[in-house]
């Protein structure tokens, strides 16, 4: 009844083409991003910050990542981890060298090293794919681990190889480092990933994202319809790269503020990034966040679920029950619904447009 | 210049001062190989049969290894404790067909591998939620007849060392590797086995049971894993850490070749001692435990030039 598209007339092409060509999703979207930026500013606490909105935002953005190499262009990877460091400590190494420089800036620049070190790891993928490729790129995973492990300079010299966030301020507000308050950093991490969300959007449905995806489905006839094959995988390895890389910097520097290299070991790190777009939907933007929703706040629910049902369970039995839940999701919507709860999302927009008829 | 000297002449002279040395590096290096054909062997024999690139197979060693000390330590024999542990990855083949593989028949194999990444959640969740996460174990070694001694082998003048276990480990894979090339290239089973790693549909034209197919080969993985498990446990302790050395299983099987067994007992020993030599000539000159990666880019170099690996089948692809 309310949602209907009835009456709705394009006059244009740009009107038809725009991102939310139906008038509803359109105003839900701006309630909705006003919603994001009010709500938290006003009325979040440092619980909600940390727990929820920082993860969801930074590991987010690294599930888009992801998601444009793997979703969109077909070529899995298994280093998510490996690229989250890239940026986070290029993101240090620099902001320490130039402490004046906008934070913007180095964050392109985190993602822009994340970039080249993924054209890099591309490389191969010309010559081998599916999971021979995913291997390799367990390749870079541990070698950039090693690297952080060994490098003293990457790290400013600090023992345990452990970097920090240092105060950093945007056009004049604190923004950055343990002083800084949890909305300003919010906010910001919430610009940089409205825009680069919006620019996926853009670059997906473009010729760039329709290359990319003929590549997925079949390598070959898209070679043959002339796609350039060297050119249109590395592309999507340096633009997945540049997201993870600057989606990492943003983890480490708003949301962890103090890490060692282990945390960006694979079990921890890019096996969940990768949980986030199956069961988020791979081939999706609004998947790459729904899932990273899911998988940051599947933990938080469980934690909290057993002291509320009155359940005394000790926290390393939760762990397991989690990774139980983690492995067994995965298998459940790989088999019911492949797309992921983006797909589930369409399907109720579908429903919604019926409502309240059948058909 | 002092790098380069490091890199490139120093290893050499060390080599040539003492060959001895480099002759127990090199034997070292085969049988850590040994222990990774082993692991790699679990994920060819699933791959060969059915198509899926089974990333829970790290799991699945832990699991079985845990069972089989689990009942041991209960005060069982040795024998009902094996007997135990084989029943119950028969068991787990079961339920993984049913529940994960005969739901996805016909999918791309890119998803087969990863609802696998997810089974193996699942699997060392249940595995650390039934047998206890952090706890260690260790294996029954004298109950099963392994020693664990080193034999010294003299050698110009100088003497060589042999662990008892990595003998035990190189008779182990011969004598498996010898029973699945006589059970895959001798028996009607085997014979089917093949035909269906050939073409699934052709197969099922002719009569042949997929999914009992399936159970069988995922069990076979499993006494495999079973095996794999016990000389892993044997070498160190038996705890969730071990999957970790499935992790060590990709490089052998991406240099040998998924489809080969052949081809893995190569790559195995090629990755073993290559790691091995490197990380004693070369490791320091690097920074140190270059181990970490070291196989992951010996892999890929090999496959820049040989996309299937050593021993895999020639890939012919068509639109």
């Amino acid at each position: 009844m309310i949602y209907r598209e009835t009456g709705q007339y394009k006059a244009t092409y740009g009107a038809d083409q725009q991102l939310f060509p139906i008038v509803q999703d359109r105003y839900f979207f701006f309630a909705f991003m006003a919603f994001l930026v009010i709500y938290p500013v006003f009325f979040g606490s440092d619980y909600l910050f940390q727990v929820v909105l920082y993860p969801v935002l930074g590991l987010g953005l690294c599930a888009l990542g992801l998601n444009i190499l793997t979703g969109y262009c077909g070529q899995i990877s298994l280093g998510t981890g490996g690229f989250m460091a890239i940026g986070a400590y290029s993101f240090f190494k620099i902001t320490t060298i130039f402490p004046d420089l906008n934070i913007l800036i180095i964050f392109i620049f985190a993602g822009l090293i994340s970039a080249l070190f993924g054209i890099l790891i591309g490389l191969p993928s010309l010559r081998i794919k599916g999971f021979y490729l995913a291997v390799t790129t367990l390749a870079a995973q541990f070698f950039v681990e090693w690297c952080i492990n060994r490098s003293d300079w990457l790290s400013n010299y600090s023992p345990s190889h452990t970097i920090g966030a240092p105060p950093r301020e945007l056009f004049g507000f604190l923004v950055m480092g343990p002083e800084a308050p949890g909305s300003a950093k919010y906010l910001v991490m919430l610009f940089i990933v409205a825009v680069m969300t919006l620019f996926a959007r853009n670059l997906v449905r473009g010729r760039i994202g329709r290359s990319w995806m003929a590549i997925r489905d079949m390598d070959i006839a898209a070679e043959l319809i002339g796609i350039r094959p060297l050119f249109t995988k590395l592309s999507a390895f340096a633009i997945g790269s540049f997201y993870i890389g600057v989606g990492g910097a943003m983890h480490v520097m708003f949301n962890l503020e103090n890490v060692d290299p282990e945390a960006f070991e694979i079990f921890s790190t890019s096996f969940p990034i990768l949980f986030m777009i199956m069961i988020g939907g791979l081939g999706s933007i609004l998947g790459a966040y729904m899932g990273a929703a899911f998988i940051v706040l599947l933990p938080v629910l469980l934690r909290n679920a057993f002291p509320f049902l009155g359940i005394d369970i000790a926290s390393h039995v939760i762990q397991h029950i989690e990774f139980m839940l983690f492995g067994g999701l995965i298998v459940f919507f790989l088999i019911v619904e492949p797309a992921g709860l983006a797909r589930l999302w369409q399907i109720l927009k579908e429903k919604l447009r019926q409502w309240p008829f059948p058909y | 210049m002092d790098f380069l000297y490091s890199v490139t002449a120093d290893p050499v002279l060390q080599i040539v001062e003492d060959p001895v040395f480099f002759l127990q590096i090199i034997l070292e290096g085969l049988m850590a190989g040994v222990m990774y054909s082993l692991v790699a062997l679990g994920f060819c024999l699933i791959y060969k049969a059915s198509g899926v690139f089974n990333f829970a197979q790290g799991v699945m060693m832990v699991l079985a290894v845990m069972c089989m000390v689990t009942v041991y330590d209960a005060g069982f024999g040795i024998l009902l404790a094996l007997l135990v542990a084989m029943v119950f990855m028969v068991g787990l083949s079961f339920a993984i067909e049913r529940v994960v593989l005969r739901p996805m028949v016909n999918q791309p194999q890119i998803i087969l591998f990863m609802a696998t990444i997810g089974l193996a959640f699942f699997l060392e969740g249940f595995g650390e939620f039934i047998f206890g996460g952090s706890s260690q174990k260790i294996v029954p070694t004298e109950a099963l007849h392994i020693g664990r001694d080193a034999l010294l082998i003299p050698m110009f003048g100088s003497e060589i060392r042999l662990q008892q276990l990595d003998l035990t480990a190189g008779v182990c894979a011969a004598l498996l590797v010898a029973t699945l090339a006589l059970f895959f290239q001798k028996t009607t089973v085997g014979r089917a086995l093949r035909a269906v790693a050939d073409d699934h549909q052709a197969a099922l034209s002719v009569g042949i049971p997929l999914r009992s197919m399936w159970v069988i080969v995922w069990s076979v993985a499993g006494l495999v894993a079973l095996v794999t498990g016990i000389m892993w446990g044997a070498s160190s302790s038996v705890d969730f850490s071990l999957v970790l050395i499935a992790m060590k299983a990709f490089p052998v099987l991406i240099l040998g070749g998924f489809t080969s067994v052949p081809g893995v007992i190569v790559g195995g020993l090629i990755i073993g001692v290559g790691e091995k030599v490197a990380e004693l000539y070369w490791g320091d000159a690097l920074g140190g435990s270059i181990e970490e990666w070291f196989a992951y880019v010996l892999a890929l170099v090999f496959l820049m030039f040989r996309p299937q690996g050593l021993f895999g089948e020639k890939i012919i692809e068509r639109v």
